[in-house]
């Protein structure tokens, strides 16, 4: 845990501080992220004449798709926004697919131990992009110190009470949600309690084993389990989104993209990412995002989205699992599965 | 700068046990794909359960899996050749899991179908073949594994590939390669062995490399079925955005075009898009917003062709291949949900031509059900008209699902429309007019006795229009001047109560159905029947008005007219005053039912 010692550990405690906290007015430059809602100069055009596509177009195409669908057949519907790369391409994503609109809120589970510019992060782009910025947490858990970093609870036990739990009662809404209201500039209790029937998640097929196996519209059942022997059918885009009272559907649209198409995504479309990504000088950076205790930064020069899509494909980190910086994962027998029939993103 | 390698997905399909995933896991290892320490982990894991190594375990990453020894879903993973990326996947070969691997299936580009060497074909060799045709996936190889175990035989190969390729000549299949392989042994997997020299052709690597990627289809007819129409003014928005997806073929600002099955028509005003340069034009594949010149109303579900270019078949009647997957076989008389491009409408099994074993090619003759994992000839008929095209020309618009109660439970390609000289309503209303019989008093003697001829009188138009409010001061209105008229306030929810569905679109066709029985005996009895009713198509007015014949149907319409031209007898601004719009009505009533005694004659 020593490398996490010179990260800024002031950390964000729980929910009721950031309600009664006026979120200041960031600098930009303090984010480090340039001109963005501007056409990106690296934009590769579509040459009509040939009509080619390129692999991220297709991607693209596909995922905007599946956004689209979702959001017909969906009454109650929002995306879960974890702040990271995966969630935040998904993001920008959605603002393609409904033309610089984002039609449903965005959920985020603070587990209070984020590491704060990620949530300054957030709050940034929430204000700038409109967005209907809604946020759920484990207070009872935070409160009773059932945690890893109180040392009352191991790492995977951590995660299901932070993040899984937390995440499965806000869906459901009947744990408090607090919403970001625009014009006062601050979180306050959302008086929508209605559950989500479809919920947006950013996981990759290629993140790890399980994950390698959903759907792109995946069926939770009523105690937001996940039947990986039973999966539905999905042939020539046509997805299940039919489902019974009760159950819900997570929606994945971002199943085919793998961590070196998000960033080439990411650098195609300028799309600003949290600095903590990037080398800040001390040949040390974040190859995924999470809470501060659990999360290590890896050794890498890499200090823009170029050096990071150079070092995926050909370099040091091109055969080496992105989530090696994850301690739970290890905890969990070297796969996710126990976290994710839980509800686990 | 395009430094992006192209991509393809292939899946690997065949038998049970006959060495898929041991083929994946060497093509990772020898390709050197796997993740650092991966392999090393794996054989860890071995040696710690004193289980002999495979390279299968690779993939089975789920611990369900590893337990039971085989892959019951549909798993991906990746590697590289120099060539391309490519996304492999992981079908199973249990007959039990034909969803998943069809899942699998239906994503991929090309596919390995692995036989085995020693046990020769087998039932799902066959049907997986039978699967890769009727997905439509063209690059298919064939590769014939565990070769270590028939000594490398020249002759084992040979006659496997001879019976084999006698099959997919049945099914129109032509496999690009048949490879003699040994998985386990690293056999012609990215090298060329050395243990059968006799053979000299591509190994596996080399014959995805040779694989040719299908390109989108430009070069045909505009295919754009409309996924949703989106307003979003709250955000100060005004463009009314029609998106989805081209299927095919290419649209440009100026176009003429055409929606169907609703036929409305009108012309390109703009390509949208976000965070792109401006673009005027936009091509197969590519999902797109469109904002047309002119104001006309379309639903999500439709079509969007060029006027000027071949249309797609519209008919409420198709001939298809399905196959089924569901739990309850395919029944006659039973509603399903049918998914076409993005069209959504309630279907019945109409007819069964022909019921196939997929795995035997024999035909199943005069079945009265279609049962799981089936292969079946089918005439289908739906509640409502649909686009769509054949197979054959235009694959995107001539496939789609059956869905049972929430699940996707069957997959189709569609062979032809089927142009019924009579549509079931037809039919009906033909046999419930001769079973009908009919009263001494004619109509014209009824309407010289009241007064005024009958009349189904339907008051339509948007939700909150004030429809109720209009069709109740109109039947006072009529009653005062002495008119035998009766408001049916029967609610959507009562009328469609019976029809026992959470289908939207079939719950309403429902209502209308029964709405139209009752106002045929209730005009028929002379009466003049107000209805007033929310948000119906152009389709669900002519069932009502065809139900009610030979009686007349008025339609008055209140606020925005979304219906085609002609439709509509009456047409009312949504700020319109309830006594002004009634007095409308009333004087077009004078004209059309005679209130006026001199009009009688």
């Amino acid at each position: 845990m020593s490398s996490n010692a010179c990260l800024p550990v002031g950390r964000v405690t729980h929910l009721e501080s950031l309600i009664v906290i006026r979120l200041r007015k960031r600098n930009r430059s303090t984010i480090g992220v340039p001109r963005y809602d501007t056409v990106s100069a690296n934009y590769e055009k579509n040459a009509m004449d040939n009509k080619s596509m390129t692999k991220l177009d297709s991607l693209e195409a596909q995922s905007i798709y599946i956004l689209r669908e979702a959001y017909r057949e969906f009454k109650s519907l929002a995306m879960l926004w974890s702040i990271g790369k995966d969630s935040t391409v998904l993001l920008w994503l959605a603002r393609k697919a409904f033309f610089g609109h984002v039609p449903f809120p965005l959920v985020h589970i603070d587990t209070s131990f984020k590491i704060p510019e990620m949530i300054a992060y957030r709050d940034r782009l929430a204000k700038e992009w409109k967005l209907n910025m809604v946020v759920g947490q484990n207070k009872q858990a935070l409160e009773a110190k059932q945690t890893f970093p109180d040392g009352n609870v191991d790492r995977l036990m951590c995660c299901k009470l932070l993040k899984s739990e937390a995440l499965k009662h806000t869906l459901a809404g009947d744990w408090p949600r607090y919403r970001f209201n625009h014009p006062t500039d601050r979180y306050e209790l959302d008086i929508n309690t209605e559950p989500y029937t479809g919920v947006i998640v950013g996981v990759r097929a290629d993140e790890e084993g399980s994950r390698s196996k959903e759907r792109y519209f995946s069926p939770r059942d009523r105690n937001n389990e996940w039947d990986v022997g039973d999966q539905p059918p999905e042939l020539w885009n046509q997805f299940k989104t039919d489902f019974a009272p009760g159950t819900h559907l997570r929606i994945h649209p971002l199943l085919d993209w793998t961590e070196l198409n998000i960033w080439e995504y990411v650098e195609r479309e300028n799309i600003p990412v949290v600095p903590l990504y990037f080398d800040q000088g001390n040949g040390k950076r974040y190859r995924s995002l999470g809470c501060y205790p659990c999360t290590l930064p890896v050794e890498s020069a890499a200090k823009n989205v170029r050096d990071i899509v150079e070092e995926l494909r050909t370099g040091k980190f091109a055969n080496i699992a992105e989530r090696a910086g994850r301690a739970q994962d290890k905890d969990d027998g070297g796969g996710l599965e126990t976290l994710r029939r839980d509800g686990y993103m | 700068m395009n430094m992006q390698k192209e991509q393809m997905s292939v899946v690997i399909v065949g038998h049970v046990d006959h060495g898929k995933s041991t083929l994946i896991g060497r093509l990772l290892a020898d390709t050197g794909s796997l993740p650092q320490g991966k392999l090393e982990a794996v054989k860890e894991n071995c040696k710690r359960t004193s289980k002999p190594f495979e390279y299968a375990f690779l993939l089975d990453a789920l611990k369900d899996e590893q337990s039971q020894g085989i892959t019951i879903d549909t798993a991906r993973c990746f590697f590289k050749s120099p060539k391309r990326d490519y996304i492999i996947i992981d079908a199973p070969g249990h007959i039990e899991f034909l969803k998943n691997m069809i899942t699998g299936a239906a994503r991929a580009e090309a596919a390995l179908l692995v036989i085995d060497a020693q046990e020769g074909i087998r039932e799902n060799s066959k049907r997986h073949g039978y699967m890769m045709s009727f997905l439509g996936i063209k690059n298919v190889t064939v590769c014939i594994n565990k070769m270590d175990l028939v000594h490398y035989d020249q002759e084992a190969f040979e006659s496997i590939k001879k019976e084999y390729l006698e099959f997919l000549n049945e099914i129109n299949l032509k496999p690009r390669n048949f490879i003699p392989l040994s998985a386990r042994e690293g056999e012609n997997i990215v090298g060329r062995s050395k243990k059968m020299p006799w053979y000299g052709e591509a190994s596996v690597l080399e014959a995805l490399d040779g694989f040719v990627k299908a390109t989108p289809t430009y070069a045909r007819e505009l295919r754009f079925p409309v996924q949703d129409i989106y307003k979003f003014t709250a955000q100060s928005d005004d463009r009314r955005i029609i998106a989805g997806r081209i299927e095919s073929g290419t649209v440009r600002a100026g176009d003429q075009v055409i929606f169907l099955p609703s036929n409305k028509t009108s012309r390109i005003k703009s390509v949208e898009g976000f965070n792109t340069l401006e673009i005027s034009q936009a091509f197969a594949g590519q999902s797109i917003g469109l904002c047309l010149d002119t104001q006309i109303y379309i639903r999500p579900g439709e079509v969007m062709c060029k006027v000027r270019e071949r249309l797609p078949h519209v008919s409420t009647k198709l001939k298809a291949n399905i196959f089924w997957m569901g739990n309850q076989p395919l029944v006659k008389n039973k509603n399903y949900k049918l998914k076409v491009a993005t069209q959504q409408v309630p279907v019945v099994l109409s007819e069964i031509l022909n019921v196939l074993d997929a795995s035997e090619l024999s035909s199943i003759r005069n079945k009265s059900q279609v049962d799981r994992h089936d292969v079946a000839e089918c005439v289908l008929e739906t509640l409502k008209p649909i686009a769509f095209d054949d197979i054959n020309s235009i694959p995107e618009t001539g496939r789609f699902v059956l869905v049972d109660n929430y699940e996707i439970s069957g997959g189709g390609i569609i062979l032809a429309p089927v142009y019924a000289q009579e549509t079931a309503l037809n039919q009906h209303i033909r046999s419930r007019e001769y079973s009908w019989e009919r009263s001494a008093i004619t109509p014209v003697k009824r309407a010289f006795q009241y007064q005024h001829k009958s009349a189904l009188v339907v008051i339509t138009g948007q939700a909150d229009t004030g429809k109720r409010i209009v069709a109740k001061a109109l039947e006072e209105g009529l009653f005062k001047l002495g008119k035998f008229v009766y408001f049916l306030g029967v609610s959507n929810e009562i009328l469609s109560a019976g029809a026992d569905t959470n289908d939207r679109t079939l719950g309403k066709i429902r209502h209308i159905q029964q709405l139209g029985e009752m106002a045929h005996v209730l005009t028929d009895a002379g009466l003049i029947l107000i209805a007033s009713i929310s948000d119906v198509d152009d389709y669900e007015l002519n069932v009502l008005k065809s139900l009610n014949r030979p009686n007349k149907t008025i339609v008055v319409n209140i606020g925005e007219n979304r219906f085609g031209e002609g439709e509509v007898d009456l047409s009312l601004p949504e700020d319109e005053t309830r006594d002004s719009a009634v007095q409308k009505i009333l004087d077009l009533l004078t004209k059309t039912v005679a209130l006026d005694p001199e009009y009688l004659i």
